[in-house]
């Protein structure tokens, strides 16, 4: 047992080829978005009416930004449903929690505090309610969330995988039910109920600093409040927010804890007879999660200026789900790219898509309702076809090469 | 060590009058024993004789109806199962259960979990303990492989091994656990005769270089004859019978329990 065949001369390690290729897949992820931000700021303003247009049809900067809240909280579902390979259907719960976060402490909503409380706020002065600059409302916000996700996880993460999916289910159901009642709990407001919060303080990137910055002829808000048409230092922040979220994401995945997760994965009995404690190791996935769905929830309401609990439905969590199996269950590149690529879809592609068809041949079919039709459709056929998304982890790719090529021995064995 | 000098040595593990009901069935009958310190024990006995099941007791895996386990002086008995490991109780499976997508150092480092102290804070961080850890774990799983003899295999996927190698990957990742205690379920299994006979002397490089007690279920008696110190038979989930392995091969009980079943299942053939 101890004779030892000669030391083969392997290529790399496997870590470092991993290490090698997110540094491969960080620098497009940054290159793309600081071309998207060149792009938008310098390019666009000086193109032609007619570019214009186009672009303001398919591409317009407000739907990119959407999409950036996506893959915020497609990356956060993913540490649940993709490294710990627990199936959460309620994902639109933290998001929801996310967004009255940065309703609450972002507004004139608490307006029994009349002077206001004001930490570095981008709000104009003197009004009432709780004025927080955003950057640490994200993190309030991630907070609470986290802190829920233990709540909601800890009774139900005992349960098997299947009972597991429909009590997220349900919490994803409820949470924002509570938001919609809210109005009156034990005579007190905490959500306005249907009439949401609106408007939201106005954010700033950053508390201090000039307003703007020139370049060339585009000025560059510092401190300015942003407005609904300032999308471009909107893009930059949440931008900023996803890289954060795919960060830690990334970090998380290498250590101890992202090793317990896919243990979980692979082998749950296994994995607690090696040491690893299941319940605190699959709330530390949920927490995670909720944290990033928190970072979501906060960045889509600074985005819509505003918080509505009818906006938090069932169909969010499954696309955030559809997403990640697009993308690739388990690698954070994949759901990026699921994520962009299924929201500009919905908010955008689709639409555009049909407005254009219903002029070229005076049809008048409305294609976005077909929406949910299509996404039922992509997740069934990447079920049939492609199972691992688009861009499986290396993990998950392993298998498949490792399938087709037992296959290839198997008929060489035949031949033989 | 005789079985007679065992006797006095101080026990590694105490299982004192365990009982194991599944509804009706009892799978386990009212077994008392012990592992002592530093020595290789044998649980044998017939197909369906409750050792797999006496085993996922010591482990915390199923709770026993009545009785209870030390481990050294410590009473573990209903403890939940990564405690119970944490505390230095590892075990192999008799269905090999590997992390399949995870390379072979990775499955070792799972079970240093226990082991390593670094929060979520400090992962994202990648503060200088944190840091210090991996490397010590990574080195420290690197041993491991060596010490099982396939180091050489560190990178690969769990899956990918050898049948052979994937048996010693999973004493590996159990020896990771730094454990008092080591639970082998049936390791032999699928092992051609040579591929045996090393085996008898690897589990006592385990017990030598390790320094830990082996607790082995075995169905090869040529094995366990030559492995164990002292032998353990269940037939039924009780025990019949204890002793080193002369007693036992000249058992009238063990013989008529295995000869029993062998000529039923050779008649069933
Ligand atoms: N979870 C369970 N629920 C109900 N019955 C069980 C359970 N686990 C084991 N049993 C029963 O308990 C008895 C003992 O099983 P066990 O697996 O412990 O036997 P074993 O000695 O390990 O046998 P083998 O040599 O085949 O591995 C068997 O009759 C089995 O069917
Ligand atoms: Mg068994």
């Amino acid at each position: 047992m101890s004779v030892r065949a000669p030391e083969v001369v392997s290529s790399k390690p496997k870590s470092d080829l991993a290490a090698n290729h997110t540094r491969k897949w960080a620098l497009w992820f940054a290159g793309i978005a600081i071309a998207g931000w060149l792009f938008y700021t310098f390019l666009v303003p000086n193109l032609g009416s007619g570019p214009q247009l186009f672009i303001r049809q398919w591409m317009p900067l407000g739907s990119i930004n959407e999409a950036l809240v996506w893959v915020i909280c497609a990356v956060g579902l993913n540490i649940v449903v993709g490294y710990a390979g627990l199936l959460d259907l309620g994902f639109v719960a933290f998001w929801a929690i996310g967004g009255y976060t940065a309703g609450w402490i972002m507004s004139t909503f608490f307006n029994q505090i009349e002077n206001g409380f004001y930490f570095l706020s981008a709000a104009p002065p003197n009004q009432p309610g709780i004025h927080i600059n955003w950057w640490i409302v994200l993190i309030v916000a991630g907070c609470v969330c986290a802190f829920s996700g233990i709540i909601i996880g800890a009774p139900t993460l005992r349960l098997k995988s299947d009972y597991l999916a429909l009590v997220t289910l349900g919490f994803g159901e409820i949470i924002p039910q509570v938001f919609l009642n809210g109005e009156n709990i034990a005579g007190f407001n905490f959500t306005n109920g249907a009439k949401g919060i609106a408007p939201l303080d106005p954010v700033a990137a950053l508390p201090f600093g000039p307003a703007t910055v020139a370049i060339g002829n585009a000025q560059i808000a510092i401190s300015k409040p942003l407005g609904p048409f300032d999308v471009t230092a909107k893009y930059a922040m949440f931008v900023l927010v996803a890289a954060f979220a795919v960060f830690v994401s990334l970090r998380i995945r290498e250590g101890r804890l992202g090793r317990a997760w896919l243990a979980i994965r692979e082998d749950e009995l296994a994995a607690s007879m090696m040491g690893v404690p299941l319940m605190q190791s699959k709330l530390a996935a949920y927490a995670v999660g909720a944290f990033m769905g928190g970072l979501g929830g906060v960045v889509y309401a600074v985005h819509n200026n505003s918080v509505f609990a009818d906006r938090f439905n069932f169909s969010i969590s499954i696309i955030l789900l559809a997403m990640v199996v697009l993308g690739g269950m388990g690698n954070v590149w994949g759901v990026i790219v699921g994520a962009l690529l299924l929201a500009w879809f919905n908010s955008t592609g689709l639409p555009q898509f049909g407005s254009s068809f219903n002029s070229q041949f005076g049809t008048d079919i409305n294609f976005p309702s077909f929406n949910y039709l299509i996404f039922g459709a992509i997740l069934v056929l990447m079920m049939l076809f492609r199972r691992e998304g688009l861009f499986p982890e290396t993990r998950t790719r392993q298998v498949l090469q490792e399938a087709e090529r037992s296959d290839a021995e198997e008929l060489d064995g035949g031949e033989a | 060590m005789t079985a007679a000098s065992l006797e006095t040595t101080k026990a590694a593990l105490t299982a004192d009058n365990i009982m194991v009901r599944f509804g009706g069935l009892v799978a386990v009958k009212g077994v008392t024993f012990t592992i002592p310190d530093q020595s290789i024990v044998s649980l044998i006995g017939p197909n369906g004789a409750g050792k797999t099941t006496f085993f996922n007791v010591l482990t915390g895996l199923y709770r026993p109806t009545t009785g209870t386990v030390k481990l050294g002086e410590l009473d573990i008995t209903g403890q939940s199962p990564h405690k119970i490991a944490s505390l230095g109780l590892g075990r192999t499976f008799q269905n090999i259960r590997l992390f399949g997508l995870m390379t072979a150092a990775e499955n070792v480092m799972v079970a240093m979990h226990s082991h390593t102290t670094s929060n979520i804070l400090q992962i994202v961080g990648r503060t200088r303990h944190q840091r210090r850890e991996e490397k010590d774990s990574r080195e420290f799983a690197q041993e491991m492989l060596d010490f099982v003899g396939i180091g050489r295999h560190a990178d690969e996927y769990a899956r990918n091994l050898s049948y052979g190698d994937q048996r010693r990957l999973e004493v590996a990742r159990a020896l990771a656990l730094r454990p008092q205690v080591l639970l082998l379920d049936e390791p032999t299994a699928g092992m051609n005769p040579q591929e045996s006979a090393v085996f008898v002397d690897f589990v006592h490089r385990v017990r030598d270089e390790q320094k830990v007690s082996v607790l082995l279920i075995e169905h090869d008696m040529s094995v366990v004859m030559r492995v164990s110190e002292r032998i353990t038979v269940l037939d039924q989930g009780e025990k019949i019978a204890e002793g080193g392995p002369d007693d036992i091969r000249n058992n009238p009980r063990v013989v008529e329990a295995y000869l029993g079943r062998t000529g039923t299942e050779g008649s069933a053939r």
